[in-house]
């Protein structure tokens, strides 16, 4: 785009053409640049147009000016979330398992004896197990793609921080909070606190998705249903993201490890930056958008 | 209907008009000249200090000790500018000036303040000299910059010193690094070891030696941002 040179002239366009025709016909002409990789502006700085978009609805006369920019390769998001979320839970059991040269050799292929480790363990690899189910047979995600550099970035820090946190529990040196895991309150709170996070952030995902599978009725935004996770929507109006920071903060008391602290302390910035945005996308969608709710945190944030 | 994507009439050479800058208010820029003045004033008393005990010492072993306190103040003072980007009173990015001042408050007080047996190395010397000349030239710059009346002379020394500093400064500060990897090591300065409660370790050894390899992209990076600003000025005679 910065090169401002005319790349092609599209003659014979059907007024009831949408950006998706378009960017076919493009690609036609530039086999390298697949659709998912096309932006499309009306104007230079402007936001890019939606494939949905038809033509005729657009301010523009019986001829369109477009800006193309290249997206750089793209991976849909379903490859994203997959790569991000596998590395976590196979990274975590080899240092489980105590595969060799991690730690010192002679508690290659040992286990630690203590009852909470087995039981982080448990509950680290049925979050990432879920998620990939989730991933696969849940979602359903609105761009069909992502850059190539924001999956090395993003795997990077998952897998990297899940390396960093699962070498401090499975290690041979590691401090349990205390002796007997199943008589301690604050372990059984949280071990309890994170099965409801994980029930409650499943629910949301659920409930996100059949709103985006009914188009038939117009956009809407989520609403409390009959399963009682879903009542967090009364007061957020990103209650997975609450339910993601809750499993976190259960999953640190459980351990008493720093680094599973610092990861829950950047993932909770991280998902407020996101929940505010899209809170703030529903207040400006939706005239009538329940008042008492906030983004994240209910009555705080 | 047809489509088309095409070019507008603005792309001739030459013809690109300054970025207007949305530059700060009258407040903020009294506030940034006053704060430019004192650092370069700051750096030059740091300067003079130097000079003056070099003459009164005939050597220039342990310098260091003559002004340890106005370069931990005004090298620490430096945090601010962090904040300038912060706030949006100066056009740079939060997280390459906060990269750069972290760095040098790092070299300041992590290791040289903390290591003692690095204070009397000649490599702080080196970077200490580096970073005073640098900075005495920089804060003039962006003084005048603000003020809107540069000198050619300020200019062109900080883009020509630039190239001799640079490298000097780099060396100085590897070398100190490399010099307290020994005490670290032997006193185990900054480090936790397992087990504790918190389930967690922090090895301050390491943690310099990976400092000093990160140098490596780090610093190639910062070497090419000067000659690219420089030519990218030529190419546009624009000047900030």
């Amino acid at each position: 785009m910065s090169s401002r040179e005319q790349l092609c002239f599209l003659d014979k366009v059907e007024p009831h053409s949408t950006i998706g025709d378009i960017k076919s016909l493009f690609y036609k002409l530039y086999p390298r640049w697949y659709p998912a990789r096309q932006s499309l502006t009306l104007d230079p700085k402007g936001k890019f147009l939606r494939d949905e978009e038809i033509l005729q609805s657009l301010p523009v006369g019986t001829t369109a000016t477009m800006y193309f920019k290249d997206l750089g390769p793209q991976l849909g998001w379903t490859t994203v979330f997959f790569a991000e979320n596998i590395g976590p839970l196979l990274i975590y059991l080899l240092f489980y398992f105590r595969v060799p040269y991690i730690y010192s050799d002679r508690c290659a292929f040992t286990s630690s004896p203590h009852k909470v480790v087995t039981m982080a363990c448990v509950c680290h690899t049925f979050h990432y197990l879920k998620r990939l189910i989730e991933t696969i047979f849940v979602h359903r995600f609105s761009h069909g793609s992502m850059p190539l550099r924001t999956i090395v970035k993003n795997c990077l820090y998952y897998w990297g921080f899940s390396a960093w946190l699962a070498y401090y529990i499975n290690h041979p040196l590691y401090t349990p909070p205390c002796k007997s895991f199943y008589f301690h309150p604050s372990l059984a709170c949280s071990r309890f606190l994170l099965q409801i996070c994980e029930m409650g952030n499943f629910s949301i995902h659920l409930s996100l998705s059949h709103l985006r599978g009914d188009r038939s009725r117009g956009r809407r935004f989520p609403v409390p249903s009959k399963n009682p996770f879903t009542w967090l929507f009364f007061f957020v109006s990103c209650p997975n993201h609450t339910y993601e920071v809750g499993t976190w903060v259960s999953f640190s008391i459980m351990t008493q490890c720093l680094p599973v602290a610092v990861f829950t302390v950047l993932g909770f910035i991280q998902m407020t930056v996101w929940a505010k945005g899209k809170h703030r996308a529903y207040v400006r969608e939706f005239k009538d958008y329940p008042a008492v709710r906030v983004a994240i945190i209910p009555l705080i944030l | 209907m047809s489509a088309a994507a095409q070019g507008t009439s603005k792309a001739a050479h030459g013809d690109v008009a300054p970025k207007k800058k949305k530059g700060p208010g009258a407040l903020a820029t009294a506030y940034l000249v006053i704060y430019n003045v004192v650092m370069t004033a700051g750096w030059l008393v740091i300067a003079v200090g130097l000079v003056r005990a070099y003459v009164a010492r005939g050597s220039y072993h342990g310098l260091y000790y003559s002004i340890e306190k106005p370069l931990k103040f005004f090298q620490t003072g430096a945090l601010l500018e962090i904040l300038h980007c912060a706030v949006g009173i100066v056009p740079s990015s939060v997280v390459l000036t906060g990269f750069q001042v972290l760095s040098r408050v790092f070299l300041t007080w992590a290791v040289t303040h903390s290591v003692r047996e690095v204070q009397s190395e000649d490599s702080v010397l080196l970077f200490v000299t580096a970073w005073t000349v640098t900075e005495i030239i920089r804060y003039s710059f962006y003084t005048f910059s603000l003020l809107n009346h540069l000198p050619y002379l300020i200019k062109w020394a900080r883009y020509t010193f630039f190239i001799l500093l640079y490298p000097m400064g780099v060396t100085g500060e590897l070398l100190t690094i490399y010099a307290a990897l020994p005490y670290v090591q032997k006193t185990g300065l900054y480090s936790v070891t397992l087990p504790n409660k918190y389930n967690f370790s922090f090895d301050y050894y390491t943690f310099l030696i990976l400092i000093m390899i990160s140098y490596i992209p780090r610093k190639s990076i910062g070497r090419l941002h000067f000659p690219l600003q420089k030519s990218a000025i030529r190419k546009t005679g624009y000047t900030g």
